[in-house]
């Protein structure tokens, strides 16, 4: 082949910053990251608690640091606000048929959020519980 | 046609990001926010509560659910958003990730064995 194609220069490091659809996308992918470090931080919980009752304490006492509470309310915000895209855009993959058309969009959107509700709530009365 | 596990492999990563959105937000209010900052009380999740809670058979099960799903999950999706950022080696940056992921899933199942 003779012919040059060409190819359009991308920042390879700052791409994203050029469009705010771009940005949005980047912010969700973000949220892996800090999900990574919050499960890691869960994970050193499961093992302070298995360690007894002086140990969980000190774990507990590290988490109401300042810098424990800013990184989780960040991770707080940034998967809430990945898993609201998520739930927004599910009748795009979910194309269920019902009689001659199919289920409206907005009913499958508003079963997710239902569902995510009722599993949020689950999760605060058993720690309210407990 | 080669044989091939992506199916499997999918559908665990779909898994992964179905769990991580419905359970995650309200987990890391809860554990990194609410009970730190004690707006379920003082004593919420003491460790004579929380522990036979969580050391029953059924909440350790969904508990290492929940936890290697989304590990694995967000392990994949590292490794793309970091080529995302620009990072090159595709294939050392997967076998840190899915490693870690690996360890994850041994820490998480040997905590709560070892209650």
């Amino acid at each position: 082949m003779s012919r040059k194609p060409y190819v359009r220069p991308v920042a390879r490091t700052t791409w994203w910053l050029s469009k705010g659809r771009y940005v949005r996308y980047m912010a969700r992918e973000v949220s892996s990251l800090l999900i990574a470090i919050y499960l890691m931080v869960l994970i050193i919980g499961l093992m302070r608690l298995s360690q007894g009752p002086a140990a969980w304490q000190e774990y507990m006492e590290s988490l109401a640091s300042p810098v424990a509470v800013l990184f989780h309310l960040i991770a707080f915000g940034f998967t809430t606000y990945h898993a609201t895209c998520w739930f927004n855009v599910t009748p795009k993959a979910m194309r269920i048929p019902s009689g001659d058309d199919f289920v409206p969009g907005r009913l499958i959107i508003l079963a997710h959020y239902a569902i995510w509700g009722v599993v949020s709530l689950i999760i605060l009365v058993i720690a309210g519980v407990l | 046609m080669a044989k091939s596990n992506k199916p499997i492999v999918w559908g665990l990563f779909a898994a992964g990001g179905t769990v991580s959105a419905f359970v995650l937000p309200a987990l890391i209010f809860v554990t990194g926010l609410a009970v730190p900052l004690g707006i379920f009380g003082d004593d919420a999740l003491s460790h004579e509560r929380i522990y036979p809670f969580v050391s029953h058979w059924f909440v350790s099960l969904v508990l290492f659910g929940v936890i290697v799903l989304s590990i694995w999950h967000a392990a994949h999706r590292i490794r793309i958003t970091l080529h995302d950022f620009g990072m090159r080696g595709d294939g050392m940056i997967g076998t840190v990730a899915y490693f870690a992921a690996g360890m994850f899933t041994l820490g998480t199942f040997f905590a709560l064995s070892g209650m």
